[in-house]
């Protein structure tokens, strides 16, 4: 994947691009994504990958100006727009797939074909979503991964907490990026897209790790409810992170859009 | 000098192993461990407390703001302060302060800072906190990072309230008002504002711009804060500002005093553990939301005091505490050795006093603040004699200020009128 800088109204946008295809559009989760990412570079063995940065994440700097939801989808419909894109396929990852949704249900004909895997967006008071914002670092994997244990060493592979330089840069890079998402995720990942879902006419995959620890599988079952053209891929010994714990199978799923 | 009695108020019920069994003494305690009806002694107690200050001639009552927190019982410091208006005297009512980001709309502080100035004749000396994020973000649900360009936006209103004369239209990002028109006004106007920082450049140049006190509100003590409040007169410096008063810092110390070292020592040091084993016991998760605190900050290492690497204080030996600053504890002459050094090491003209530590009986804290009061304050009065004409930070109370009536006359007034 290469970086590529667009100007965007309020600061240059960073998006990562690689393959060839069809146009893929990524949005990704409040992790971040990176150039290495094994799921973006699967999928750009099929398309041509676009996945943009939200502010603050990655190199790219923060952008005070953007600061709700609204700001977000119409932040990321003028990146669609500066990298030329017409209509490609809309994908996203918990927080981003929360902000495809949006995209989709605000502008229903810009969007034929969308992918949301374990979106965020939508609270049931019987399934409270753990805070990620109250987290160390090291309780993360629990609620990310089917194997725990593996995942936590993907997690955390060359991180030195006990390095003051490394903290200090660790806690920045932490700071810029979910303080961006706290922007559309803190306190509650939830900002009315419950009465939006309706409006959305994509033909809509949505794709769950069996063992989503985060957002569990019975929110996949309220958004197959909600929009009305949709179909739910389940995946077995995934959780959260299905993308990086099951990548041929996600981008295998993705295929049937 | 200007010396405020201070009381954080906790809980002094937390079990022995409360810190075992508990991961965090803020946010989400478990609420079963609060005892309405030990309370109503509790607060009963510490409000006595406060009133003793005054008698003493504390220039100062100290009360401030939290939520979900046993070591900081007042989620509202306007309530506590509205009732030290009427049994405290000469005092200075310092609330340090309301967090204004959390006040919707933020006029209402306005409207309880003027009832709180006019009902004690002046004497509010007001504080203006964005809050801890335990407090703001993780308690009252703020969005992190806006939480600053919030308050910034609550300060503007506020002052506006307080100045301006005739009605007028609010058209802000977090508060649309079309009609701000406060009934009552302060008597000070305003009333001389104090900020608790915690070492950003924005705090710092905040504070300089307007005018206001700088308080650095820690409990590590001041051997500690020198960097920080190093970091306060400096920029005070590079902005060529036209003085350098030590009223333009402020700076909380944990004190206790006994007769002798040792009686110190004897009296206290079952206290002062409690409050640093259990009380400062907060889940490391809710120290710092990201994006609270501003990249320029983090880059300054101004990093919250419940931050994982600041260390474990839960097993600090008297000597240790004593050592290292975070509590200033022994006789007279000890307390009043190393409050001098505090004070012009850091250069602070408002010392905040915290005499009320973790589970310490009102007895015990009488002692203290009395031996405080009597033999170490009047020593410390003329530290800064340069200053003494520095009005800027402190109340200006009316020199002619109403009693209230006894309440034994109060009823005897009833019984006649009754014809009893």
């Amino acid at each position: 994947m290469q970086l590529r800088k667009i100007k965007t109204r309020h600061i240059e946008t960073h998006v990562l691009e690689g393959g060839a295809g069809p146009d893929l559009l990524f949005l990704h989760g409040a992790g971040g994504v990176t150039p290495e990412d094994p799921f973006l570079n699967a999928l750009a063995a099929k398309y041509h990958v676009y996945a943009p940065l939200l502010p603050g994440y990655g190199a790219s700097d923060e952008c005070p100006e953007i600061r709700d939801m609204l700001d977000v989808t119409l932040h990321t419909y003028d990146v669609a727009g500066a990298l030329g894109l017409k209509k490609p396929i809309l994908a996203g990852h918990s927080m981003g797939g929360m902000i495809a949704a949006e995209m989709a249900a605000i502008a229903p004909n810009e969007v034929e074909k969308l992918c949301l895997i374990c979106p965020a967006g939508l609270w049931l008071d019987d399934y409270p979503i753990p805070d990620l914002f109250a987290m160390l670092p090291y309780e993360l994997p629990a609620y990310l991964f089917h194997d725990a244990v593996a995942g936590g060493k993907l997690m955390t592979a060359g991180m030195d907490f006990s390095n003051l330089e490394f903290l200090k840069a660790f806690l920045i890079q932490n700071a810029r990026q979910m303080g961006m998402a706290g922007k559309l995720l803190f306190p509650i990942p939830e900002r009315g897209l419950r009465e939006r879902l309706y409006r959305i006419t994509a033909r809509t995959l949505l794709i769950w790790g069996d063992s989503d620890k985060l957002i569990v599988p019975r929110y996949a079952q309220e958004f197959k409810k909600l929009i009305a053209n949709s179909e739910l891929v389940s995946i077995a010994e995934a959780g959260h992170l299905v993308p990086l714990e099951q990548t041929a199978q996600t981008v295998a799923a993705l295929g049937r859009l | 000098m200007k010396f405020t009695w201070f009381n954080l108020m906790p809980w002094p019920y937390l079990p022995d192993d409360f810190r075992k069994k508990n991961r965090s003494v803020w946010v989400d305690i478990d609420s079963t461990l609060y005892d309405p009806a030990r309370g109503h002694d509790v607060y009963n107690d510490y409000l006595d407390l406060l009133e003793y200050a005054d008698q003493l001639g504390f220039d100062g009552v100290g009360i401030n703001e939290h939520h979900q927190n046993a070591y900081g019982m007042m989620p509202s410091p306007n309530i506590m302060a509205a009732a030290l208006t009427r049994r405290t005297k000469n005092a200075a009512i310092v609330v340090l302060g309301n967090s204004i980001a959390l006040y919707n709309p933020p006029v209402r502080v306005a409207e309880e800072f003027a009832m709180l100035d006019v009902m004690c004749g002046g004497r509010l000396v007001a504080g203006f906190p964005v809050g801890t994020s335990m407090d703001t973000n993780y308690c009252y649900g703020q969005i992190p990072a806006l939480t600053r360009e919030k308050y910034l936006e609550a300060h503007d209103l506020i002052m506006r309230a307080w100045k301006e004369d005739k009605p007028f239209a609010f058209n802000g990002r977090y508060n649309k008002l079309r009609h701000v028109n406060i009934w009552p006004k302060p008597i000070q106007n305003p009333p001389p504002i104090h900020i608790p920082g915690g070492g950003s450049v924005e705090t710092y140049d905040f504070c300089l711009d307007n005018t206001y006190s700088y308080s650095y509100l820690s409990f590590t003590g001041y051997i500690r804060a020198k960097a920080l409040m190093q970091g306060y007169w400096d920029r005070l410096t590079e902005r060529n500002e036209p003085d350098e008063s030590p009223y333009r810092a402020g700076f909380a110390q944990t004190i206790v005093v006994g007769e002798t070292d040792k009686e110190a020592e004897d009296l206290y040091k079952e206290h002062v553990n409690y409050f640093y084993n259990r009380c400062l016991h907060v889940h490391a998760g809710f120290a710092d939301a990201p994006g609270y605190r501003t990249i320029k900050t983090i880059q300054t290492g101004a990093l919250s005091q419940y931050a994982p690497n600041m260390g474990d204080l839960s097993n600090l030996s008297w000597k240790q505490l004593l050592d290292d600053g975070y509590v200033v504890a022994g006789s007279p002459d000890t307390v009043r050795e190393k409050l001098e050094f505090l004070a012009k090491s850091l250069r602070v003209g408002n010392l905040f006093c915290l005499m009320h530590v973790g589970d310490m009986p009102k007895d015990k804290c009488m002692h203290s603040s009395k031996l405080f009061a009597e033999k170490v304050m009047p020593k410390m009065r003329n530290i800064f004699p340069e200053y003494d004409n520095d009005t800027r930070f402190w109340a200006q109370p009316l020199a002619k200020r109403a009693t209230p009536a006894p309440v034994d006359a109060a009823l005897k007034t009833r019984q006649t009128v009754a014809g009893e």
